[in-house]
């Protein structure tokens, strides 16, 4: 499975983000995404997670079901965990299995440590707790490819240990990801693709 | 069809936990149809007369105080992007999320109708037609709120605005929802002929609504 990303264009309130990029990320490779605020980090996940329509150039994942449309395919982490605060810890988690197709609940708590939590309302989490819980769902659904923004934001040491080896796992059976970041994840990338080079 | 309604249930189960908007769209009924008779006086007959629209509009604007709820808390925290990214298209997000409103909201307030329509002496037999027409006419507000509400998402306090929008596409099932309880009532118009087009104005906003709360949707979402 190979994803292309050819001749890109962002245009977001009538100025150009970005223009003219183009990469490549095969099977078990990762793209980590730097570049100064506003650079187009965040616009470039939600262009390839199908949020925002691409100005110019075009996206293409192949290898991947042909039926599924690219959105599917992938799990995009926002700056927004997707937490339910109303429902359980593994309510929360259990929606999305049964949503998304599938997974192991138990299985996906354990990989971020909060199997305890399992029962408390998620409104009561610290954020450190809701991004785990957010984070979760990469481990609960396969999907072929994380889109991560900032994924580390508000998790502590020992939970930057755990995103990076969920990364690397995730990586090594044959996953891509692409993650914007200001703090180094841990995780060794394939490649670095800065945006918004020379602009300052 | 399984995603579909694990989505209703979602959002059914989310409206029962989060409570305060089953309970307040049911209070806000009761105190809009309470208070009317109090302005008006105590004549029975005018009541009467004028029941069907009272209990009509206050329905109304009792279930658009829940509308914005459709889309909005799902956009703030984020869940939104990950329903966008599940296996529905957004027309059958939309048309479930809204068919969770009506069953959270609408069918409430439909079955509250006919015990407020007590405070307005609406006449006996009128009290089936009420019901009838109030399940048959709540889907078409839930449905077309939910355009309302996917159009001012991303703005803060969208709630007027929502109004604005909404209440002008809600005036045909007002006005057939209306003439239907009248032809019981008062006569001589045809029951029949104002409950189907009442009937055929929902199917069309169920069909058609989605699509539309789709498109501002995607805009939200870009």
């Amino acid at each position: 499975m190979q994803l292309f990303v050819e001749d890109l264009t962002c245009v977001r309130g009538g100025r150009t983000v970005f223009a003219g990029l183009s990469f490549d990320v095969s099977d078990g490779r990762g793209v980590e995404l730097t570049g100064p605020n506003g650079s187009g980090k965040s616009s470039l996940l939600r262009m390839l997670a199908g949020f925002v329509p691409a100005a110019q150039g075009q996206i293409r994942l192949e290898g991947g079901d042909d039926d599924a449309a690219l959105g599917e395919q992938c799990h995009y982490v926002g700056h927004l965990n997707g937490v339910k605060r109303a429902f359980t810890v593994y309510e929360n988690l259990a929606f999305w299995a049964d949503y998304l197709g599938g997974g192991d609940v138990m299985a996906a708590l354990e990989a971020f440590q909060l199997e305890n939590l399992g029962g408390i309302p998620a409104g009561l989490l610290s954020a450190g707790q809701a991004r785990r819980l957010g984070l979760a769902r990469l481990t609960l659904v396969h999907r072929p490819l994380w889109l991560l923004d900032e994924p580390s934001v508000s998790l502590d040491e020992g939970s930057r240990k755990i995103l990076a080896s969920a990364i690397r796992d995730h990586m090594k059976t044959g996953g891509m990801a692409i993650a914007a970041t200001h703090m180094p994840l841990g995780v060794a990338f394939a490649q670095t693709l800065k945006l918004g080079a020379g602009r300052g | 069809m399984h995603a579909f309604m694990r989505l209703v249930a979602r959002d059914v189960r989310l409206a029962l936990r989060e409570g305060g908007a089953v309970s307040t769209a049911l209070g806000f009924y009761l105190v809009v149809v309470a208070i009317l008779p109090l302005g008006l006086g105590p004549d029975l007959n005018l009541l009467a007369r004028i029941a069907p629209g009272v209990l009509w509009v206050s329905l109304l604007l009792a279930a658009l105080l829940s509308v914005e709820r459709i889309f909005h808390n799902d956009m703030e925290d984020g869940t939104l992007e990950v329903i966008a990214l599940g296996p529905l298209p957004l027309e059958l997000v939309a048309a479930a999320k809204s068919l969770a409103h009506w069953i959270s909201i609408g069918i409430p307030l439909a079955l509250a109708a006919p015990v407020l329509a007590l405070l307005l002496n609406l006449p006996a037999e009128a009290f089936w037609v009420l019901l009838l027409t109030m399940i048959t006419g709540t889907p078409a507000i839930s449905f077309l709120g939910a355009v309302g509400a996917a159009l001012t998402l991303g703005l803060r306090r969208g709630g007027l605005l929502l109004a604005l929008l909404v209440l002008p596409l809600y005036v045909p099932i007002l006005v057939f929802g209306v003439s239907t309880m009248n032809a019981v009532i008062t006569g001589p118009a045809p029951f029949l002929s104002s409950y189907l087009i009442l009937c055929a104005l929902t199917l069309a906003t169920v069909v058609l609504a989605p699509i539309a709360a789709a498109a501002a949707l995607r805009l939200s979402l870009s």
